[in-house]
């Protein structure tokens, strides 16, 4: 095992390149005489001129693009893949996460941890898992990872919140129990191939 | 054990090797590839697997077990081997757990790799499965039978490394297999399968629960996720803990091992070390080293005001006591401290160990003693320990001790006072003697008596040894076939008739032999010794000679030491101690240790009126040897580099070196500044390797180089019987997997401070006994050891802060009166 990565210990020590800024006005009389300038120049209303424009024809010509969001919303494909979701098994409810850590480990962005425990039943339990959203890219790896189809992407965009951990854990991506009829299966990306069964050798069974 | 180099050719390539070698070892060695499941280098083969299976001039043999002949030719891969060894794969995994995606393993398991590489993608064997269930075996041992693939390379280790023979297999309940497959299957798998179809593993004592040293090395070979940690069940995935090589803190072995850290707890980034690993075909580990892994130093912050106050104290200090827990370096440091400021440094053990070493030197000219353990458990097969409890004191002592016994078909001479159960369990070679305390010199004379040249010998020494032996004579019981007329009457004809026939009888005999005095003294059979030792030298070559604590505690330790001396001179064998506690050994030689403690004293792990601790208890926080790097000298005279596992967020003695003037830029910056008189080399830490090769080269630090030291005429005086003890004697000895306060600290070592006496002692004594000193009391539980046999009681030494050292004194035994009750 190398032991390079013991021997950097100048933590904190890195090359700083500084942004080359152009000049801003040092002195107060500059500053004024740049408001000035901007100001009586109009160059606001050359800014304006598409929006005010397009108000004239919102208010008195009825032709109004704005969808009111959060009061309207607007249909996303159906292949659209987004936030997370853990699914339930069909037949027991349980949910399909096993802890294998698999999603962990390949997520590029590490935005994924799981914590798993030897639970009572002697199986092993998903004590926590969270996806932090801030990191995740969407790369889609986690749910072409997953052996037990159990964390697929689905169609909720809206990755904004008074806090991020607030759609981040497990219990928020599971499918809610009493809506377990309507979960739904995704074909395609990450789950079984149509031809699976010509592709596996089936193994033999004594009983 | 004299070799000689041949030449074989493995796969075209010609490679060097010795005679006698294993095939598959020589391979290893020269970097050449032959799968192999059940084989652990430095056991026996088991012969399990049978995947290691070659081609040797044609004719099949396993790696594992076929020796190497001059011109050898081995083809390891062919397309016959290849089907062989796919057949094999392919059967161990007939109703293998489809788990791998839970399994503890996955990712680092034998299984996966080679079904992966034989490329098993399909199934040809069935049968139907038998249920297995899961089973804790001991507080740390955790045990799934339906992962087993009964490799028994557990059973193979614990036996032949460990000696504490704790597992075997058993049955296993399944089904016989189909008769058909005897004639389709390739041999090897099917004998393999008709095996495992037959067995699992179960502890050896016939309970459900193993009763051994709770090393955890079992978990450590097995090569699926079957035997794993208790704590560490689906804890986490091999592949997301970072592995940091270091070296085991907690005896003076120093072994090597890999701490395994990941980040707490997802809301708790902050480091924590979840498994301890190590390389298990060339180093084992110990309950301690492998469990003993929480203690460090988590709360420490830069305490300002606690600091200035710590710089003051040293500015005042006379005297800072300290424990054998500390690097090098930092013993470098309280070496400064003296030098420049004349502080006395007090550390009990260490100095007992320096004087010990001291003597040694005077007499014998050497340095230190001249052979380490590594070398004794490869190439000796006749051990002999004097002065050290086998299964207490360093766990790869007993290992050595044990595994020249089972892989060197040795012999073995135990003496030590407290009877154990388990070292006769090593080999039907093993002889112990429990003598007395205080006639560890007697011990001496016998091994003087043993192998040595009398002729060789001092004339004093001559004397006192010839004095012992004198003719005497035993009775032996002999069979004979004696002529006895007797009358019988034929059931035919009735008629009587005599008839002489030949019957077998005992009859006694006096025989002349010579009686050893030594033998008799020390509480051996002394009648039949010369008989036992006959058998137990037949066929030896090669000696070893290990020394332990006892002797550096000892009233008469120079003269133990002289004879240590004699004995490297003249008998042809090797010679090792064992330094009594961590890094006793280098600060033995880096340190001037002082006797006694006067005046202010500091103490760093150690009691003090300002205390410095790694434990977090004292009055400045200091990093544990598991928060920092640095470098140890271990057993085997080697300085060995560890490095921090977790971060520390306190001061370190460096720090308070710099405020005194004194200091470096870092810890390690004094790692080149190791006396190079006494054997150091100034290399710097970044340069010291710390691994191994795959032929079990230990590429590990450095060897120390001592010099050589000045030889004074010394006499051996002749042992007088002043300093043996009688009566109730304890002995200060800790129990298996406790060495110190910081085993004591991790959450997986159980052993409590206790007094430890044999059953029969324990029932005698009750729950609870008051111990009485000469110097003061104690008052402990009573904690039955079954392996302890005889009267003397153990009384730990590892908790710091109950002073054992002083009420022992310079003697590991003392005359206590036990009473009853609190």
């Amino acid at each position: 095992m190398s032991l390079e990565q013991f021997k950097n210990r100048n933590v904190g020590v890195q090359h700083y390149r500084m942004l080359d800024l152009s000049h801003t006005p040092q002195t107060g009389w500059g500053q004024f005489k740049q408001v000035v300038r901007r100001t009586l120049s109009l160059e606001l209303f050359v800014g304006l001129k598409v929006t005010l424009r397009e108000m004239t024809k919102a208010l008195f010509f009825g032709k109004m693009h704005t969808t009111k969001y959060p009061f309207e919303k607007l249909p996303v494909g159906p292949r659209y893949r987004a936030i997370h979701e853990m699914k339930r098994l069909l037949e027991s409810g349980h949910y399909r996460c096993i802890g294998c850590g698999l999603c962990e480990k390949i997520c590029p962005a590490d935005a994924i941890r799981i914590e798993t425990a030897y639970g009572e039943d002697q199986r092993k339990q998903v004590q926590e898992y969270t996806i932090n959203f801030g990191r995740c890219i969407f790369c889609g790896y986690c749910a072409e990872v997953c052996p037990e189809l159990a964390i697929v992407h689905g169609g909720r965009y809206e990755t904004a919140s008074e806090q991020r951990a607030s759609f981040s854990l497990f219990d928020d991506m599971l499918t809610p129990i009493d809506r377990l009829k309507e979960q739904k299966e995704f074909p395609g990306y990450g789950s079984v191939s149509p031809d699976a069964d010509k592709r596996i050798h089936k193994t033999p069974l004594a009983y | 054990m004299m070799s000689n180099n041949i030449t074989i050719t493995i796969d075209g390539i010609a490679c060097e090797a010795q005679e006698g070698e294993y095939i598959l070892n020589v391979a290893r060695a020269n970097g050449i590839y032959i799968p192999a499941i059940c084989y652990l280098t430095r056991c026996s083969p088991t012969l399990a697997c049978r995947i290691c299976l070659v081609e040797a001039d044609g004719r099949r043999v396993y790696s594992c077990n076929a020796r190497v002949k001059d011109g050898m030719n081995i083809v390891t891969q062919n397309e016959a081997i290849l089907e062989e060894r796919r057949a094999i794969m392919e059967v161990y995994d007939v109703n293998h757990p489809l788990q791998c995606g839970v399994c503890d393993q996955s990712g680092e398991c034998e299984l996966q790799n080679y079904t992966l590489e034989l490329g098993i993608d399909s199934q040809h064997y069935a049968i139907p499965d038998t249920k297995r269930g899961t089973a804790d075996w001991s507080s740390v041992l955790h045990y799934d039978a339906g992962l087993c693939i009964v490799c028994e390379r557990c059973v193979t280790v614990c036996k032949d490394m460990i000696g504490d023979a704790a597992l075997k297999t058993g049955p296993r309940g399944g089904d016989p297999l189909d008769k058909s497959y005897k004639a389709t299957m390739p041999k090897d798998a099917y004998s393999m399968w008709n095996k495992l179809q037959k067995s699992v593993i179960v502890p050896s004592n016939g309970t459900e629960y193993t009763n051994c040293s709770d090393c955890g090395e079992c978990t450590a070979v097995c090569p699926v996720g079957a035997l794993t940690e208790r704590d560490f069940v689906y804890q986490s995935n091999a592949w997301e803990l970072r592995q940091i090589p270091a070296t085991c803190a907690h005896c003076s072995s120093g072994c090597h091992i890999y701490y395994e850290t990941k980040h707490t707890a997802i809301g708790n980034s902050k480091e924590k070390i979840y498994r301890v690993k190590n390389e298990w075909n060339y180093q084992s580990l110990c309950g301690a080293g492998r469990f003993g892994y929480d203690y460090e130093n988590s709360s420490a912050v830069k305490d300002k005001t606690a600091f200035d106050r710590a710089v003051a104290a040293l500015q005042k200090a006379d005297t800072i006591r300290f424990s054998s827990m500390i690097t090098n370096e930092e013993a470098l440091m309280l070496q400064t401290l003296k030098e420049t400021q004349g502080v006395r440094l007090v550390n009990p053990d260490a100095r007992a160990f320096q004087s010990f070493l001291r003597a040694y030197a005077e007499a014998s000219g050497q340095g230190i003693y001249p052979d380490d353990f590594k070398s004794i458990m490869r190439e000796s097969d006749f051990v002999v320990t004097v002065g050290t409890k086998l299964r207490n004191d360093n766990p790869n002592v007993r290992y050595v001790f044990n595994n020249i016994q089972k892989m060197n078909k040795g012999a073995g001479i135990y003496f030590h006072p407290v009877g154990d159960a388990l070292v006769p369990t090593f080999g039907k070679n093993v002889e112990t003697f429990e003598h007395k305390p205080g006639e560890e010199e007697l011990a001496m004379h016998l091994v003087l008596d043993l192998f040595a040249d009398r002729e060789a010998l001092p004339d004093s020494v001559r004397k006192t040894i010839e004095a012992y032996h004198e003719p005497r004579t035993r009775t032996v019981t002999e069979k004979v076939m004696e002529e006895v007329t007797v009358t019988e009457t034929d059931p035919e004809t009735a008629e009587e008739k005599t008839v002489t026939k030949k019957v077998p009888k005992t009859v006694e005999k006096e025989v002349e032999y010579d009686h050893n005095g030594l033998v008799e003294a020390l509480g051996g059979d002394a009648e039949h010794f010369d008989e036992i030792f006959g058998k137990m030298m037949n066929k030896k070559e090669s000696f070893a000679l290990i020394l332990g604590e006892d002797l550096y505690f000892h009233p008469r330790a120079d003269n133990l030491a002289r004879l240590a001396a004699l004995i490297e001179d003249v008998c042809a064998m090797k010679l090792a101690m064992v330094p009594p506690r961590s890094n006793a050994l280098g600060v033995a030689l880096i340190c001037d240790l002082d006797a006694e403690a006067t005046g202010y004293v500091v103490g760093y792990n150690a009691p003090g009126d300002f205390i410095l601790s790694a434990l977090g208890t004292g009055d400045l926080d200091m990093p544990a040897l598991n928060q920092q790097e640095g470098t140890l000298t271990n057993m085997n005279k080697r300085v060995v580099p560890t490095n921090a596992a977790l971060p520390y967020g306190g001061y370190e003695l460096n720090d308070l070196m710099n405020s005194l003037g004194l200091g470096k830029t870092l810890t390690v910056d004094w790692t080149t500044s190791l006396p190079e008189d006494r054997g150091f080399v100034a290399i710097d830490f970044d340069a010291l390797p710390n691994g191994y090769a795959n032929d079990g080269q230990e590429h590990r630090g450095y060897l120390l180089d001592v010099p050589p030291a000045e030889k004074t005429a010394t006499e051996i005086a002749p042992f007088d019987g002043d300093g043996v003890l009688e009566g109730q004697i304890a002995y200060r000895c800790n129990p298996q997997r406790q060495f110190s306060d910081f085993t004591d600290k991790a959450h997986q070592i159980f052993e409590p401070f206790a007094l430890y006496a044999s059953p029969e002692k324990a029932e005698e004594l009750g729950k609870r006994v008051t111990v009485v000193f000469d110097r003061g009391s104690l008052e402990l539980d009573v904690i039955v050891d079954e392996r302890i046999r005889g009267d003397i009681v153990e009384i730990p030494d590892f908790q710091s802060n109950k002073n054992i050292y002083a009420l022992f004194g310079d003697n590991r035994y003392a005359t206590v009166t036990l009473r009853k009750g609190s």
